[in-house]
């Protein structure tokens, strides 16, 4: 395959849209130019379940029109993939599950809206594991989406569908949700930034949920300049999430870093890179070395507890699924199955509108806090969620930042972890955040080729702050992105390079 | 932790999920597999550890009781798999 590339869309969302405000490039142009690669490469890519052509164009012609009124848009006539989780009103949200394959959001999701009323332009629904359970993609029950970089590989998951789009030029810039990585693995297994901010910094309202406590919006990007003007525009209260929070947004585009001077970042005891490989050890040694090139201070800290985060993770996620998933009943919306009473209907339904890993948590979760088990096992792994929690602000007592690695591999090949607790591993470096609530990202550091594989992929390595510090966090990554330049290293779409 | 076997079925009607036999046996499997991974939790020291439900200060939300536009009614049950005028309509739960 020999994609001709358009250096229209090969741009920053930062320079399209500082290109559209200065009215030097029309948002009508980039859609186009978008939609037509789109056209061409997502036969083997597959990061869309659905193409908006139509709303595309028609939101392009309203950005070049208010741009003519003189309104100033952060994210003037940006392309963007926006997971197939989030509501965008009239059109189809699957959530990757034939219980919604067929189902036309009624409204819009709170961040989709705000991204949009900065001028962003919506492209696509992207693909994802259903119902955003997995690691890999491979868990949609709708479509197979490929790695840009080796398409024998998975893109990872679960916002894998919105990765692959930004990575292989089909948007510049993908919305995704987090749970328990499924921003931060796919960003890392796709040469991205990719970015889960603080819990409860931007609204859920309209993303179908997963793990409520858990669940955050965050964006997939090329560089970190473009993950902080996403975040700067979708960040903030939203009346509409009782669990958004009321506290003042600082904008972190303005307040990138170039060195890290004076800034104390933590290096985890007890996570041994040397256990992943000596690729991957030398990767993310270096990376610990370049910090420190930028004047970082660099200190020991440890998280004694960060290996029960997989087991507590893998308790409260499924339990809270099994709840929020109860409302799938083939009643007010999605698939019916009929049968002979209103119970029969329920259980058909249920069981040929959810793949089997959706099936699998949901029993999960429904063990876990069913009479009898619900304190040995929920109420236990909530227990261990507040020691987790501990363990990072005694961390950050000693620090200001942590950096470790994104995963503990490089983008793998399909079904090649058929086993579903080795897939559940692959949130390993990222759970402990997620159970403490706290804003990551992960940022390319490198490049490995994989053992068997054809080509070096990828490798993320990922940033953590205390809550709230989503400033210094996406400042920091920055000053790494631009002393180190790994993302720029290899081009994807390249498969007739290997011919 | 307990150390029961579980019982698949009853937790798939807990669940309002039908399994095939196929179903029951692998998901069966894997659910006491994943078991004797969580059951590592035991050896965490939580009895005087309050549970955390969620990390970040949240408070009850309220608001004055005044009505504000929801969504279109005929937008939302144009969605139902099956309507009858302004309702859900869903098999018969009585029996005559």
């Amino acid at each position: 395959m020999s994609v001709p590339m358009d250096a229209r869309i090969e741009k920053t969302a930062s320079e399209i849209a500082a290109d559209v405000r200065a009215r030097r490039l029309s948002a009508v142009e980039v859609t186009e130019a978008t939609l037509a690669h789109v056209e061409a490469v997502d036969g083997l890519i597959g990061s869309y379940l659905t193409v908006l052509s139509d709303a595309a164009r028609e939101h392009a012609a309203r950005v070049d029109e208010r741009i003519r009124n003189g309104e100033s848009l952060s994210l003037a006539g940006v392309p963007l993939a926006v997971k197939d989780n989030m509501c965008l009103e009239s059109t189809r949200t699957t959530c990757g599950s034939k219980i919604l394959e067929h189902w036309i959001a009624p409204y819009t999701a709170t961040a989709v809206a705000r991204l949009l009323d900065a001028g962003a332009v919506p492209i696509g629904k992207a693909n994802c594991d259903e119902f955003a359970m997995g690691s890999s993609c491979e868990n949609s029950a709708l479509e197979v989406t490929r790695n840009p970089y080796d398409t024998s590989r998975v893109p990872g998951g679960s916002s894998g569908g919105s990765a692959a789009a930004v990575a292989a030029y089909e948007a510049a810039i993908g919305l995704g949700s987090d749970t328990g990585g499924s921003i931060r693995e796919p960003g890392a297994f796709c040469n991205l930034v990719g970015f889960k901010p603080t819990y409860g910094r931007v609204s859920r309202y309209g993303l179908i949920a997963f793990a409520s406590s858990l669940d955050q919006i965050g964006p997939l990007a090329r560089t970190v300049e473009d993950a902080a003007l996403v975040y700067d525009a979708m960040a903030g209260y939203d009346p509409m999430d009782a669990t958004s929070i009321e506290r003042a947004v600082e904008p972190a585009a303005g307040a990138l870093l170039d060195d890290l001077k004076g800034v104390r970042i933590g290096i985890v005891r007890d996570f041994d890179t040397g256990a992943l490989g000596a690729d991957l050890d030398a990767l993310y040694r270096q990376a610990y070395r370049d910090l420190e090139q930028l004047g970082a201070e660099l200190v020991e800290v440890t998280l004694p507890t960060a290996d029960y985060g997989v087991p507590t993770y893998y308790l409260i996620a499924p339990a809270e699924c099994s709840s929020n998933l109860a409302r799938f009943d083939g009643v007010r919306y999605g698939l019916r199955v009929d049968g002979e009473d209103v119970r029969a209907m329920y259980d058909n339904t249920r069981a040929a509108g959810f793949g089997p890993e959706v099936k699998r948590r949901i029993l999960i979760g429904t063990y876990a806090l069913s009479s009898g088990y619900y304190d040995a096992y929920y109420v236990r792994a909530q227990k261990a969620r507040t020691l987790i929690a501990r363990d990072f602000e005694r961390a950050f007592a000693r620090c200001d930042l942590i950096a470790c690695p994104a995963a503990s591999c490089t983008a793998f090949e399909f079904a090649a972890k058929s086993d579903p607790y080795s897939m559940y591993l692959m949130d390993y470096y990222t759970i402990p955040m997620s159970l403490a609530g706290l804003p990551a990202l992960s940022v390319p550091c490198g490049w490995s080729r994989p053992e068997g594989g054809a080509v070096p992929m990828p490798v993320g390595l990922q940033l953590c702050t205390p809550l709230f510090g989503e400033r210094l966090l996406l400042g920091a990554a920055h000053a790494y992105e631009r002393a180190t330049r790994h993302a720029s290293a290899r081009k994807p779409l390249a498969q007739e390079a290997r011919a | 932790m307990p150390t029961d076997t579980i019982d698949i079925r009853y937790v798939a009607k807990l669940a309002r999920i039908a399994l095939t036999d196929d179903e029951i046996e692998v998901f069966g499997r894997q659910l006491g597999d994943l078991l004797a991974h969580v059951n590592a939790l035991s050896k965490l020291d939580t009895e005087s550890v309050p549970a955390t439900a969620q990390v970040v200060e949240s408070r009850n939300v309220t608001r004055e009781d005044v009505i504000t536009p929801g969504l279109d009614r005929e937008r939302v049950l144009a969605q139902a798999p099956q309507r009858q005028g302004n309702f859900f309509r869903v098999p018969r739960i009585i029996a005559e």
